[in-house]
């Protein structure tokens, strides 16, 4: 419960977080709300040398809309985004999911640009960004890169973020008729599996679909299967059909004392049902 | 003379009196362990094994004995010669034990070295600079392949890694040779029966989490001799006994503090390594020196609880009369004996009885050596696994016959006319009366309307159950003669100057509300203000002597204590006051307290206040012939026998059938822990106790892998029970008191975690007895209830 020592800088701006990012090389760790690196240190599963803190950045900050396009900073809050009015009115999944990250204290540390750029395999948002086909905003000593989210996660804890550089963000189009549900890990409340859908709905009809799973494998992905089977189904009636082969798709699926690989795939088709019964609810 | 003017005082025994503990300790002014910073001290940090069994072949302290703050390193062999083995408080043979390896490590945690330093971080940077090697050996799981004869063992000296074997059994214990005279009715019990129920169930290990880790400072003062040593502990009079005898001290020279305890459960009993080291090492390196346990040495090296494994075999009539009972039970205790490991499966057997007229009992005992964290008291220590396994076997009996859950335990009851009542086991139940306790349970509960709510949601498809359960457990632990520290309480009271009155007790409270309680006993007993009453307790050095608290016995054993010691001082008191009134020819006799006077009782206008009269016994003059000046008494209590407390649990619990969680609708307790001092702490004992008995049977589990690594050390995989897992429980009670101490209080610490368990399983059983099934083990981990109902295969799970 004691980390390693370690120096700790308080970045004035994202120029200065990145000229020290740069500095201090693989020594240095952003470091957002906290707390999934700080558990880390304690347990001394991850000893950097230096710690910059983006915590308070004024730049990284702030919920915007503009012409349907709903952007959020890197270091807002999931206290914040659980509590935004225009989140709750235009993408409720956002808000939903971060007010049932955790517990209160966590998300009144966690970023979510924290929860992006970490990729625990059970974190809630990366399912939700990658069903809102969401945009990651990122910047280096380059310059500015923006990625798909379903291209940002890649395995377990890795995503395409250079050593260099920052999340600055993330934008997605509003909506309305997205969900997200998850079954608990009882102890730390992470997703044991997770199902966001957002549904592009003609009255009972869906048109299209995105739905992405987490905690059911290494890193949030996309369900394809049930995406195809999606369109053209009447719904709400038509989403256990839909969801059924879920799980069955997954390459990689993890196990442990929570749940094996079969408990998993299993959850994974019945949390893609509800997700997709209460996205279709709200259309 | 005048007549009494102060208001008239309310009696508070019975009265919902608020803690007076809460407001310093949820506003952070209580002073912990951790709190306490003395000038020069230095902090320790504890080199652990990283395997669970494995021969020290090489420790090299170098490196981090040259790190700049570092006073010292010391490895186990070179402690060994400042520390002997470790005591344990029972009598069962024991391996040795070092309060850090000497030359084996038999889990992991264990400590192999410790380093002593200025200041914490540094002392855990040296910590991991030490290197160590071992000779890895097969690591020791299961307590049953550790039975066999090919399994690698533990302790040299105790084949096939049993620690205790014993066994009782026929219509009687005979206590000179613990063995049955005769064993053949148990048989006959067997053959005779109409059904037989036989089933293998783990009560499984848990880690008992108490909010503050352990936590240890120890001064030794060389110029005075003297050793203070300020722990986390529920005992501090025990530590002051057992630190002395191990730095070859006697008590005279040691004084033990338990400042604020935040929460034992029953695993701050034992006096551990930690506290012995430190102590040795102030001494050596003259200073005083801090430890404080981090959460995760708690997952690993504070005792766990339970881990018991029974073979329960229940016999009954047709008519649900049951005749017999057959327990084997194999105990895995982990790598040692520590204080108490080797009684507390003991208690297990000689609680089976449980409320019922047993008439034949054959009991088998196994505790095993394992290859991980030695196991000792958690909150019920013995009771709940025995408990648990008898109430699930009447259950089952229940079932198989179909009858009414409540209807069976009634049939089997100890009448209440056969009290004091001896068991199969040798113990004597006190006082008890169950039918009004099961009828009070069944009517809060609404018994046939829960069962209707259940079958209407079982017609929508719905997968409900309900669940009973009636237990009786043993408090007030209690005589001396099966405590081997001694079993008897004590306290003292002074009336200061003034009036207001200091009372000790060595019932050191956790928790407890025992600051609270007591003052409400005294407040009554001199008939003065709560405000001018202090209990002092925890302190060694303040508080002569003691036992501590356990066992449920703050009440039943130190309250008794208490008012022992207030009456010896009230009787003075009323001497005073009887010679301050010569003149109306007042004898003590004729003097009560009242309302914050001495009076003649019926004429409040022959009176003096309770502060006049305290003064006058500090200036005595005349001093009274034949009496010492002032008032401060002291009396020990030492109970005859046990109390036991019994209460009737309900529940209803519905599991989701596409994820198989399970969601604990309701909880109804009744409970009779005997008369009552303050109805607002038994309820928050229960409430307590209620959440830790269903983290039970629904979340909590330490698991171990097969190299015996613990899988579940931290919280993000120990699910504890939160807020929001449990109902509104519904309290209610009966009141049977115990004729065992003055008070007629039995204790109630315990009982919510022994009654709630297997009322919650069977609950879960009874909702998923459609699929076909009679047992579930515990937790019922939803991937486990969800496997149940898609396989929907009876028996195990
Ligand atoms: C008890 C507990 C329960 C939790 N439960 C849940 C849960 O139910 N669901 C869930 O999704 N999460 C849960 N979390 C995780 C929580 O949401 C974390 O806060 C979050 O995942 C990480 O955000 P952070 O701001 O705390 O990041 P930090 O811990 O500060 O950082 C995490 C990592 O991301 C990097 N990083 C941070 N910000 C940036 C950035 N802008 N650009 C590049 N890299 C960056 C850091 O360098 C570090 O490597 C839980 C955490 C705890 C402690």
């Amino acid at each position: 419960m004691i980390p390693t020592a370690f120096e700790y800088r308080r970045a004035g701006s994202v120029a200065e977080a990145l000229s020290l990012l740069q500095e201090g090389g693989p020594e240095a760790k952003l470091l957002a709300g906290g707390h999934s690196l700080i558990p880390m240190m304690k347990q001394r599963l991850a000893e950097p040398g230096l710690l910059i803190d983006i915590g308070g950045l004024d730049e990284l900050r702030g919920i915007q809309e503009d012409g349907g396009e709903i952007a959020i900073g890197a270091a807002v809050t999931h206290a914040e985004i659980a509590a935004s009015d225009l989140l709750r009115d235009q993408a409720p999944i956002v808000a939903e999911t971060a007010a049932n990250i955790g517990d209160a204290q966590v998300r009144n540390r966690g970023t979510i640009g924290g929860s992006l750029a970490h990729a625990d395999p059970g974190a809630d948002l990366p399912a939700v960004m990658v069903a809102l086909d969401a945009t990651i905003a990122l910047l280096g000593p380059n310059g500015e890169r923006k990625v798909q989210a379903e291209d940002f996660f890649q395995d377990i804890l890795t995503v395409d973020l250079a050593e260099d550089e920052i999340v600055t963000g993330v934008c997605f189009q509003a909506c309305r008729s997205a969900a997200y549900a998850k079954l608990e890990q009882r102890a730390s409340k992470f997703a044991l599996v997770g199902v966001a859908a957002a549904l592009s709905l003609d009255g009972g009809t869906c048109s299209s679909a995105r739905v992405a799973v987490t905690g059911a494998s290494s890193h949030a992905q996309r369900l394809s299967g049930v995406e195809g089977a999606l369109a053209g189904a009447s719904l709400p009636d038509g989403a256990g059909d839909a969801a059924s082969g879920a799980g069955d798709a997954l390459d990689f699926v993890n196990e442990d004392l929570h749940g094996s690989e079969e408990y998993r795939r299993a959850m994974t088709a019945v949390f893609a049902r509800r997700a997709i019964e209460a996205a279709a609810g709200r259309g | 003379m005048t007549i009494a003017d102060g208001p008239a005082l309310p009696k508070l025994i019975g009265e919902r009196v608020k803690r007076r503990e809460d407001p310093r300790l949820i506003q952070g002014q209580a002073t912990y362990v951790d709190d306490i910073k003395l000038p020069g001290m230095l902090h320790l940090a504890f080199k652990r094994s990283d395997i669970a069994h494995g021969v020290i072949t090489r420790i090299d302290t170098s490196a981090a004995a040259a790190m700049d703050g570092v006073e010292l390193v010391i490895t186990g062999t070179e402690l060994a010669d400042h520390l002997g083995p470790m005591p344990i408080g029972t009598p069962f043979p024991a391996p040795d034990h070092f309060s850090v390896a000497t030359d084996k490590v038999r889990y992991v945690g264990e400590p192999v070295a410790v380093v002593v330093a200025e200041d914490r971080y540094i002392a855990r940077d040296a910590a991991d600079a030490i290197e160590v090697e071992y000779d890895e050996l097969p690591a020791v799981v299961d307590p049953e392949a550790a039975m066999e004869a090919d399994s690698a063992t533990l302790h040299e000296g105790f084949e096939r890694n049993i620690a205790v074997e014993s066994y009782w059994g026929g219509t009687g214990v005979n206590p000179e040779t613990a063995q049955p005279e005769d064993d053949s009715a148990v048989d006959a019990a067997f053959a005779e029966a109409d059904v037989v129920v036989s089933q293998r169930m783990l009560n499984q290990r848990l880690a008992p989490n108490a909010m503050e880790p352990r936590g240890v400072v120890a001064q030794y003062e060389p110029g005075r001799e003297y050793l203070t040593v300020w722990s986390a502990t529920q005992n501090p009079h025990i530590l002051r006994t057992l630190v002395a005898a191990m730095m070859g001290l006697g008590e005279h020279q040691v004084r033990a503090v338990a400042p604020e305890v935040g929460g034992g459960f029953g695993c701050k009993i034992n006096i551990y390594g930690e506290e012995y080291v430190a102590a040795a090492l102030s001494r050596l390196v003259k200073a005083p020196v801090k430890w404080i346990e981090d959460r995760t040495e708690a997952f690993l090296t504070t005792t766990h609880g339970r881990d018991l494994l029974g073979y329960i075999d229940l016999a009954a009539k047709s008519d649900g009369t049951i005749t017999g009972l057959k327990a084997r039970i194999i105990a895995d205790i982990g790598a040692y004996e520590v204080l108490l490991t080797a009684m507390i499966p003991t208690l297990t057997g000689l609680m089976m009885n449980g409320v019922y007229r047993l008439p034949v009992v054959r009991h088998e005992l196994t505790e095993v050596f394992t290859n991980k964290t030695p196991t000792d008291a958690y909150r019920g220590a013995g009771r709940p696994e025995g408990l648990y396994f008898l109430e699930r076997a009447v259950d089952m009996v229940a079932r198989e016959l179909d009858m009414d859950p409540a209807e069976i335990r009634r049939k089997n009851f100890v009448p209440a006319d056969e009290f004091p009542f001896a068991t199969q086991s040798g113990l004597v139940y006190d006082s008890g009366n169950y039918e009004p306790c099961l009828d009070k349970a069944l009517e809060v509960a609404d018994w046939q309307g829960l069962l209707a709510e259940r079958d209407a949601a079982r017609a929508e498809g719905r997968i409900v159950g309900v669940g009973l359960s009636f237990y009786v457990e043993v408090c007030g632990l209690g005589p001396s003669a099966v405590v081997p520290t001694g079993g008897w309480e004590h306290s003292g009271v002074t009336v200061e100057r003034g009036g207001k009155v200091t009372a000790t007790t060595g019932a050191s409270p956790h928790g407890q509300g025992n600051e609270t309680t007591f003052a409400q006993m005294l407040a009554d007993h001199f008939s003065i203000p709560l405000e001018d009453i202090t209990i002092l307790h925890g302190d060694t050095g303040v508080v002569k002597q003691g036992i501590g608290t356990f066992g449920s016995r703050s009440q039943a054993v130190g309250g008794a204590a208490l008012i022992s010691a207030a009456g010896k001082a009230g009787d003075k008191m009323k001497q005073f006051a009887a010679a301050m009134m010569t003149d109306q020819e007042v004898s003590p006799e004729d003097l009560v307290f009242e309302d914050g006077r001495i009076q003649v009782e019926g004429a409040p206008e022959v009176s003096k206040t309770f502060a006049e009269v305290a003064d006058y016994a500090y200036v005595p003059v005349p001093l009274p012939p034949g009496m010492e000046p002032g008032v401060s008494e002291e009396a020990f209590f030492e109970p005859e026998n046990n109390t036991y407390p019994f209460g009737c649990h309900i529940s209803m619990v519905e599991v989701d059938r596409d994820t198989g969680e399970t969601k604990l609708l309701k909880l109804i307790a009744v409970d009779d822990c005997g008369n009552v001092i303050n109805p607002l702490i038994v309820d928050g004992q229960v409430h307590g106790g209620l959440a830790q008995g269903i983290g039970q049977a629904m979340f909590e589990e330490v698991v171990y892998d097969e190299d015996g690594q613990p899988v579940t050390a931290s919280f993000m995989d120990y699910v504890m029970p939160r807020a929001a897992d449990l109902p509104v429980f519904e309290l209610d009670r009966t009141v049977t008191p115990t004729p065992i101490n003055p008070l007629g209080a039995k204790g109630v610490g315990e009982a919510g975690t022994i009654g709630s368990t297997p009322c919650v399983v069977n609950a879960a059983v009874d909702a998923l007895a459609p699929f076909g099934v009679t047992h579930i083990e515990m937790p019922l981990r939803p991937e486990r209830m969800w496997r149940i109902i898609n396989e929907g295969e009876g028996g195990q799970s």
